[in-house]
């Protein structure tokens, strides 16, 4: 490939959904890109050119990024989970089928309606409760600020979020705390 | 969309990072976490030629407690900043106001130094540092300098940092009194602030209401001669340059400055006690 | 019980929550391999003759395998020669910032936007015109050759004496200001020409309309066009069939030889995908001071943007909806369609309606602020009773059934109309720095306008008892494949999961309308009823012979998807069973479903707003809606319709507005400048349920995607000023953001 205008590849390995990806990759290429091509995961979309609509975010190290505002060289050696790598491992399974307590509780409130903003709603979401697992509803509302959604007006993303709080309070484990497995557990393995 | 192409390189300590930077002049820049720099290089109005990577520096990432201060690393992230509960008790103006910088996925990312050295005056955190007399320390080629807040922000997107310099640590005296307050003024929650007032005892400080944070000096005066707060808010256009934009017109935005700063000393009076 | 108005969880989720939706530009199809990328260039300027393009340097950058132009679009049927006829690519004039130029196919999409960074044009500026005050002044003509900024116009001025008799005229311009779309996927397409065909996969809400529409401007014959609709990240109308860009990539894929995509960048949607409303409202009202309206009349001004497209027949759209819920003595209107050197209007969530709503029930406001009566006393004392329809309007418009005055005392009730009153009396009593405000807006709007176009369904159960429904509508969000196979299974008991629904696609459904209009389920949903009403009686026909009895002694039963005889269990047959004897096709039915009419839902909205007074910030802390659109199939997709509808409306009411400098220029070209609402400005909504059915078709139901819209921003902007009233603040233009709100306390205090 020639790159004769200043621009340089890069080699940047990562682990994406538990499995690792490795590209040779232009040092400017986004984490967005990056994972809608080297590693072959759409659902990760790209909805604005100015960090606003948060429709790229993923788990960067566990934590809601936009993928957008992360060079992939800056996630060189990092783990990544995005949409796909969320639905649990079902019992017994090998590989993901069932869904997250969040996106179960997308699916039941209704909380998505054309999905374009949904896969990064979601992990926004995910996030939120790792760091708040009793959010009031402005708390959600504010944990969301940075999710644009233009189908739902926002009022079942915040059922969907509060009642998944519900739900992993209520789960086995130590009382009134989320179940931390049900949250980090081993994302499923999606074969980019 | 995407940034011009440009190369990317990593510092594995602070010495190295200098040492890049010193080889490429002008057209390196740090890239800490990226979300002032990379949002504006998107768009083409940034293009430089390399960015240097400071993620590596770990050791740049600490808040600690400190005798009269707290040392906080450059490469503190807002989401840090706003979780410290050392922080929440020595410097909750600064904790609150880190936790209103952008969303939750920015303050993931962005850092105290990286807003800092971006030199915004729309951004939330030079206000608040300039507020609070914070004291920032850089690091060149010949060392560590010192640098008060009230010197450090010169111009729009300009500050005292030279080329060669990496902001290194921020100093924040630990505040005698209780009181402080922080008034962001926004249409929605995750726009700029339109106008905001970061308030710390009687030191007051305005965001977005000139090319650089500044301190509201003639409310300040106003306070000192014993005013009340909505009197002494009254002079906090005092001195000002805002701009108008498709949000504000300047009387808007200094009408704003009063209110938020007559609330802003209030709230502050409020937790005071 | 029938499924039918239970609330179902939709078929669509797992998979977009798993593994996300396949948009445009997720496809990785084999017939996409090494396709190129296509990004456009786009005029910088808002009004410029080109006298020349230079693409010599971009050619030169890496990766560049052509750079087309218009000069290059000599396979191309002929223009008509029309003034304010649309290019593809701009040829010797740019009329807005934004219209496409050029385009740079590249091997990946990073080098396509450097390449054409190095495309170089020559612009003669020309004297923008921006704001229908300048169009129609007319000083700068976009169309020289036409002689005029004015496009169309139509109605005329209220015939003398239409006012006579009024004890108070109350008469005021305002904006109902052009707004963005803002689906969170951006335009997108792919195209691919192989053996004289072009496949085109395009996030469109219309594929047939899209073929058609790229077959003409191509000089292509329907047949050799095949739109593929991926799913499609929402639309509000902003996607209605195709546009010129997507035209330009189908074109080159055609002139090129080589699969091609594009995705734009949310910068050049927000210039490029056409916006919304934009209507400049004149509004004259009149009447007794017992509330008594007896004349209204509505002038428009219908800015169109550069080119007309569908904002030439917004006004049409206004004009019959104008007198809304009220029943008037005189109501008239007029309009003109100008020009302007700015992105082309087109529908938006309501085209047209929610212009003829909020000019009303700001009017009504207006005249119960001059005669100091209730606002919601009197639109009561104005309704269309309940015993007038079908109700034909001064615009002639026939309302099919309405039950206004319920839907306001309803919604009245459940926001609890006096004790906030109460309270606001309390707030302006203390002269509060935080005032409560109340809006309430009726509102009627028109479902399926385009009735007489129907929609069709194909219905096929197959050998395996499985079925497929095909369907002319293209949902994009709304939940079609749920709605549809609850209206299969409700009439054959063939489960849910056992149900397909297909669209979009033309090779598959060469015939079909598409979505908008809030047409589909009343329309589409018809078709698929009927049609599997048919399927029925087939089946029913063959089930008798196979059971060797008489139709009239058979059952179908619904809970167990099987034949029987009446009554006899043991004889039950299964639909793979019928379906089998059939033939190898299976059962099939196929429908055009042609209703005799549009259809009106109907509602009112009551907004609860806190103003704090001293910065002229407004809070949306309630809203509270009575949606009425017939029977209700899912309450579940129906009240998420609602919600993002009133999103949409209260939006427009308070935050969002496409601004352009005096040049022409873009204010608001991206997401940090265009306010588009977030989770954090809105409450959550409190819907209340009304079902007043229809008769226009079998199941009884009116389109629900626009209504929430229609209704929301009046009572949103009304709350604001509501609640700086007492401050002497009559009204405030759209969006009422803090400046504006601020502004108006000031002037009216002064």
């Amino acid at each position: 490939m020639d790159r004769d205008q200043g621009g340089s590849l890069v080699n940047v390995t990562m682990t994406v959904n538990g499995a690792e990806v490795a590209a040779d990759v232009e040092d400017r290429t986004l984490l967005v890109h990056f994972l809608r091509e080297a590693a072959g995961l759409t659902a990760t979309n790209v909805g604005c050119d100015t960090t606003s609509c948060g429709a790229c975010t993923v788990l960067l190290d566990g934590e809601s990024v936009k993928s957008c505002t992360v060079l992939a060289a800056q996630a060189d050696g990092h783990d990544v989970v995005t949409a796909e790598g969320l639905a649990m491992r079902g019992a017994g399974e090998a590989g993901g089928g069932e869904l997250h307590p969040v996106q179960r509780a997308f699916r039941r409130e209704h909380g998505l309606q054309c999905g374009f903003c949904t896969p990064g709603m979601v992990l926004a979401s995910v996030s939120l409760l790792q760091e708040n697992p009793q959010p009031t509803e402005a708390q959600v509302r504010m944990g969301l600020e940075g999710n644009l959604c233009r189908c739902t007006g926002y009022h079942n993303i915040v059922r969907a979020v509060l009642a998944a709080a519900a739900e992993l309070a209520a789960e086995p484990g130590e009382p009134g705390e989320p179940d931390a497995a049900a949250l980090a557990a081993g994302p499923a393995e999606v074969a980019p | 969309m995407i940034p011009a192409p440009f190369t990317y390189c990593r510092a594995a300590s602070v010495d190295e990072a200098l040492a890049l930077v010193a080889e490429h002049g002008d057209e390196a820049k740090f890239l800490a976490g990226g979300h002032s720099l990379l949002p504006l290089m998107k768009l083409r109005l940034a293009q430089p030629e390399v960015l240097i990577d400071l993620a590596p520096l770990r050791e740049l990432s600490y808040i600690r407690d400190a005798p009269g201060h707290v040392a906080i690393g450059a490469l503190t992230r807002h989401h840090d900043l706003e979780h410290s509960a050392l922080l929440a008790q020595a410097v909750p103006l600064l904790a609150h106001a880190a936790g209103q910088v952008g969303d939750p996925q920015i303050r993931h990312r962005g850092t105290l130094g990286g807003s800092l050295a971006h030199g915004d005056p729309a951004s939330d955190l030079p206000a608040v540092i300039l507020a609070l007399d914070a004291t920032l320390v850089a690091r060149g080629p010949s060392g560590d300098r010192e640098i008060a807040a009230a010197g450090f922000f010169q111009g729009l997107f300009e500050t005292a940092l030279e080329p060669d310099e990496l902001l290194v640590e921020v100093r924040v005296p630990k505040p005698a009194g209780a009181g402080w307050s922080f008034q962001k003024f926004t249409k929605r929650a995750i726009d700029w602030a339109i106008v905001g007032v970061a308030v710390q005892g009687t030191s007051v400080a305005l965001v977005n209401m000139a090319s650089t944070p500044v301190r509201a000096s003639a409310v300040e005066r106003a306070l000192a001669s014993g005013a009340a707060p909505r009197d002494a808010a009254a002079h906090a256009a005092d001195g000002t340059s805002p701009v108008e934009d498709i949000n504000a017109t300047p009387d808007y935005r200094e009408h704003l400055a009063r209110i938020l700063t007559g609330r802003a000393l209030e709230e502050a009076a409020t937790r005071a006690g | 019980m029938s499924i039918l108005g239970t609330r179902v969880v939709r078929t669509e989720d797992p998979r977009l929550l798993t593994a996300g939706g396949t948009y445009t530009d997720d496809l990785r199809l084999p017939e996409l391999a090494g396709a190129l990328r296509v990004t456009f260039v786009r005029s910088p300027v808002a009004h410029a003759g080109i006298s020349g393009i230079d693409v010599k340097e971009a050619l030169d950058s890496p990766g560049v395998v052509a750079v087309l132009t218009a000069a290059d679009a000599d396979d191309l049927p002929a223009s008509d020669g029309r003034p304010a006829t649309e290019p593809l690519l701009a040829s010797d004039r740019v009329r807005y910032v934004g219209e496409p130029v050029a385009i740079v196919l590249t091997e990946d999409g990073y080098q396509g936007e450097d390449a054409a960074e190095l495309v170089s044009v020559d612009y003669e500026p020309l004297p923008a015109v921006v704001g229908v005050d300048a169009a129609l002044a007319g000083t700068s003509l976009l169309f020289p050759e036409a002689g005029s900024n004015v496009v169309r116009s139509g109605g005329g001025p209220a015939p003398d004496g239409a006012f006579d008799g009024c004890d108070v005229v109350v008469e005021r311009t305002f904006p109902n200001q052009r707004v963005a779309p803002v689906p969170l996927e951006v335009r997108a397409a792919a195209a691919t020409w192989a053996d004289g065909r072009l496949t085109l996969w395009a996030s469109t809400q219309n594929a047939q309309q899209a073929r058609d529409q790229v077959a003409g401007a191509l000089g292509l014959d329907a047949s050799s066009v095949r739109v593929i609709t991926p799913d499609v990240g929402g639309g509000f109308g902003a996607k209605i069939a195709t546009d010129r860009d997507t035209i330009v990539v189908a074109w080159a894929a055609r002139r090129l030889g080589r699969p091609l995509r594009w995705v734009e960048t949310r910068n050049e949607n927000l210039l490029g995908m056409v916006h919304g409303r934009a209507q400049q409202h004149t509004i004259r009202i009149g009447g007794s001071r017992d509330g008594r309206i007896l004349a209204y009349h509505l002038d428009i001004v219908q800015d169109c943007g550069a080119y007309p497209r569908f904002g030439l027949f917004l006004p049409t759209l206004t004009q019959l909806m104008a007198s809304g819920v009220y029943d008037l003595p005189y109501c008239g209107s007029s309009f003109q369609v100008v020009v302007t050197s700015t992105t082309p209007i087109s529908a938006y969530r309501g085209a047209g309606r929610p212009e003829a709503t909020a000019a009303i029930e700001r009017a009504v406001d207006l005249f119960a602020a001059e005669i100091g009566l209730d606002p919601a006393e009197v639109r009561r004392r104005n309704l269309v009773p309940p015993d007038a329809f079908p109700y034909t309007t001064p615009g002639g418009a026939v309302y099919d059934t309405g039950e206004y005055a319920a839907a306001l005392d309803k919604v009245l009730a459940a926001a609890g109309y006096p004790e906030l009153r109460a309270e606001q009396a309390r707030r302006r009593e203390r002269a509060e720095v935080v005032q409560l405000g109340i809006g309430v807006s009726c509102y009627v709007e028109i479902t399926a306008g385009d009735y007489s176009g129907g929609e069709t369904s194909r219905l096929v159960v197959d050998g395996t008892g499985a079925a497929t429904v095909y369907t002319g509508s293209s949902p994009h969000g709304q939940g079609h494949a749920t709605a549809y196979a609850m209206l299969v299974t409700s009439e054959l008991g063939i489960p849910m999961d056992r149900i397909t629904v297909r669209h979009g696609d033309t090779d598959e459904i060469p015939r079909g309308v598409g979505t908008y209009g809030s047409r589909s389920l009343q329309l589409g949903g018809s078709a698929v009823h009927q049609a599997a009403v048919e399927v029925r009686e087939q089946a029913r026909g063959l089930a008798a012979g196979l059971l060797e009895a008489s139709e009239a002694d058979l059952e179908l039963d619904l809970g167990r998807g099987t034949w029987q005889v009446r009554g006899d269990p043991d004889t039950a047959l299964s639909w793979a069973a019928v379906a089998g004897q059939a033939g190898p096709a299976g059962l099939a039915a196929d429908v055009d479903f042609k209703p005799a009419s549009p259809t009106f839902p109907f509602g009112a909205h009551v907004a609860v707003a806190e103003v704090d007074t001293e910065t002229g910030k407004a809070t949306l802390i309630r809203h509270v809606t009575v949606d009425d659109a017939g029977r209700v199939l899912n309450p579940v997709l129906a009240e998420g319709q609602r919600h993002g509808g009133i999103a949409q409306g209260v939006a427009q009411a308070l935050l969002e507005e496409v601004r352009y400098d005096p040049d022409g220029n873009p204010l608001t070209g991206t997401l940090a400048d265009y306010a588009t609402i977030t989770a954090t400005e809105l409450p959550s909504f409190e819907l209340v349920g009304m079902e007043t059915p229809t008769t226009v078709n079998p199941l009884g139901v009116k389109g629900i995607g626009e209504a929430g819209t229609i209704g929301a921003t009046p009572a949103a902007l009304s709350a604001v000023v509501d609640a700086v009233a007492h401050l002497g603040v009559r009204h405030i233009d759209m969006p009422a953001t803090p400046l504006r709100v601020w502004t108006a306390i000031r002037e009216a205090r002064s």
